[in-house]
């Protein structure tokens, strides 16, 4: 079929400027690698019923929560790389060719995709290092929620890069959605902790859902409404996302 | 055959409560073989145009065919028909990107037009052989000098072997040497493969070397066409300069001006500025002339109107005061010194300057 071969072509060209250039890749690691070294041995210090987690093991805890930061940061600035292909005129190139105008932005969001998995391979091993206790059903579980999340985050970063055709709009626009939907999501520390009305607003963001439904899975909980909540809430965003970002790459003038 | 053919195209821009009436009904028939040259100053409408006729923008009116297929029900069938190299001016660049060596360019464009492995190696040794990119395989766009990066992104227009290629501003920003190198490349793409070359352009020296046929757009709207040549002839005369003893002006002035087929007359320093019909005919007889009064004749010179002309007796503007600002040395300089020193480096192959 030509959208996936198309997909490919376009997503063996990102992979391609993505190792002749990987200092992203490794900029984005270093993040949650020194929260994991610098915050992580503070919350081994906290009453593990705090955290909600069994004692003697705050990783379970505090892997997925870094696991989402991740994804967060990793896929919901990708729409900055769409603004310097459309300003050096590679997007329009692109369009006036036979190719596939939503593998433009499919190819993309896969190569998005295979770079978080590989950093939350390294993370997650790390982890392990740290002192993490985890089945591996967690680990995969925990993978194909950040791969949801990347999917659709990466979308609509590349939809609303080429709407903007603007670093200056873009930059602020996605940091204050970003940095405030992490503080409510309990990547820290948990949103049990806080007073009532945090907890109620912290409802309102989606990878509150997520995190919950990931930390269930860490502790071996595999079947209840929390992972069913959580599953629904990312397959629901990531394809709400992917339906926004398809509808924008197919516009005629985008 | 007609390979463009578009009728009433237009395109309105609404933007913040604004509209812009971009381009307002183009009619443009284009045939087989041709280099078409779309000329106009800055914000005319060329470029819409262009993204109208390569499917990257939907056209508020009108309809076309292009290359065969019809631009609003098949554009994918244009697409894959037609060449395009968006111009390296303004918000966008020319489609190359800096990160990319110059072999991944022609490989990807290739696996875009779906072209086989082979095929595209063999198509990318063949391209750069044919713009003189020998060599640079394995160079990073971003170390390309600008003539290099233009002729690559016009290699990635022509990948495929379209019957069409659209280049919008090719020259824009080289150096005239780049340049001049560059319309032997384009001339080379119709003589060599019979490729329709349609070109935007507001050099008048550029459409009046290169193209077979000029469409003059101002304001969204084609204001003449035809060849560069007869476009000229519709501004009425040629431009005849003599020079003769500075004594003598007085009389040779009166003598020209009984002569019917002078229009129009001026003198400065010994140096006659005629304008008159049919130039090369009037010369012999001017000659006569002034010999059966004796006058004693240093030089003349005639030259032709230039597109610039045409523009200005069609709009009341000069296309050259229009310059954009990529060449900032010309923007410093004062219109009338600009204007004089642009004629002089025109050495296009219609300009005749006949001594
Ligand atoms: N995407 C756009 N949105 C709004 N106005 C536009 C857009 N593109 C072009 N225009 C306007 O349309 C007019 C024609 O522009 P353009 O076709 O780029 O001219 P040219 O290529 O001849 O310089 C200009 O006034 C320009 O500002
Ligand atoms: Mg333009």
């Amino acid at each position: 079929m030509s959208f996936l071969r198309d997909t490919m072509v376009i997503f063996r060209r990102q992979e391609k400027l993505a190792l002749r250039n990987p200092a992203w890749v490794i900029i984005g690691l270093t993040q949650p690698i020194l929260y994991l070294a610098l915050f992580g041995p503070l919350l081994t210090r906290l009453p593990a019923s705090s955290l909600g987690v069994p004692a003697g093991n705050a990783y379970k805890f505090f892997v997925p929560g870094l696991l989402i930061q991740l994804g967060l940061f990793g896929s919901t600035f990708v729409g900055f790389t769409i603004i310097a292909d459309w300003r050096s005129g590679v997007i329009e190139r692109f369009r006036v060719t036979p190719v596939s105008r939503l593998a433009i932005m499919a190819g993309r969001v896969l190569r998005d995709v295979v770079t978080l998995v590989v950093q939350a391979l390294v993370l997650v091993l790390a982890g392990l290092a740290f002192g993490l206790r985890a089945q591996l059903g967690a680990i995969l579980i925990s993978f194909g929620f950040i791969v949801l999340v990347a999917v659709g985050l990466a979308s609509v970063s590349y939809a609303t890069g080429l709407l903007t055709k603007s670093e200056d709009a873009f930059a602020p626009m996605v940091n204050t959605i970003v940095v405030p939907l992490m503080l409510l999501s309990g990547i820290m520390l948990p949103m049990t902790l806080g007073p009532g009305w945090l907890q109620g607003i912290a409802r309102i963001s989606p990878f509150r859902y997520i995190i919950d439904a990931m930390r269930e899975a860490f502790q071996g909980h595999y079947f209840n409404t929390i992972m069913v909540e959580g599953i629904a809430v990312a397959a629901g965003m990531a394809a709400m996302f992917l339906w926004l970002g398809s509808r924008v790459f197919l516009r005629e003038n985008a | 055959m007609a390979i463009i053919e578009a009728r009433g195209l237009a395109r309105t821009f609404t933007s913040r409560k604004r509209t812009v009436e971009a381009v307002r009904g183009v009619d443009l028939t284009v045939a087989d073989g041709e280099i078409v040259g779309f000329l106009g100053p800055n914000g005319a409408g060329k470029t819409t145009t262009l993204r109208m006729l390569t499917t990257l923008l939907k056209p508020t009116a009108g309809s076309a065919t292009v290359a065969g297929a019809d631009l609003l029900r098949d554009p994918v069938g244009v697409r894959r028909r037609i060449g395009y190299v968006p111009q390296a001016i303004g918000a966008t660049m020319g489609g190359t990107d800096p990160s990319c060596l110059v072999r991944e360019e022609l490989l990807d464009q290739a696996a875009l037009y779906h072209m086989g492995r082979d095929d595209a190696v063999r198509r990318a040794r063949l391209l750069t052989d044919q713009l003189d990119l020998t060599g640079l395989d394995q160079r990073l766009v971003k170390t390309l000098s600008g003539g290099q990066r233009r002729r690559l992104e016009i290699a990635l227009g022509l990948v495929h072997e379209p019957r069409l290629v659209f280049l919008d501003e090719p020259t824009t920003g080289l150096d005239p040497q780049a340049r001049s190198n560059l319309w032997d490349h384009i001339r080379g793409l119709r003589s060599d493969l019979g490729t329709t070359v349609f070109l935007t352009t507001h050099y008048l020296e550029e459409a009046d070397a290169l193209c077979d046929r000029v469409f003059i757009i101002d304001h969204g709207m084609i204001v003449a066409e035809g060849t560069p040549d007869a476009l000229k002839r519709r501004i009425s005369g040629d431009v005849v300069s003599l020079s003769v003893d500075a004594g003598a002006t007085a009389d040779a002035a009166a003598l020209l001006r009984a002569q019917a087929l002078v229009r129009d007359i001026s003198s400065a320093d010994g140096t006659l500025r005629l304008t008159v019909e049919h130039g090369e005919e009037a010369l012999p007889l001017l000659l006569r002339v002034l010999d059966a009064a004796g006058v004693t004749l240093h030089s003349i010179n005639l030259s032709r109107p230039t597109l610039d002309d045409v523009f200005l007796t069609l709009t009341g503007r000069s296309l050259r005061d229009d310059a954009p600002n990529d060449r900032p040395e010309d923007a410093a300089a004062p219109p009338r010194e600009r204007r004089s020193a642009a004629q002089e480096d025109a050495v296009p192959a219609g300009t005749a300057t006949k001594e």
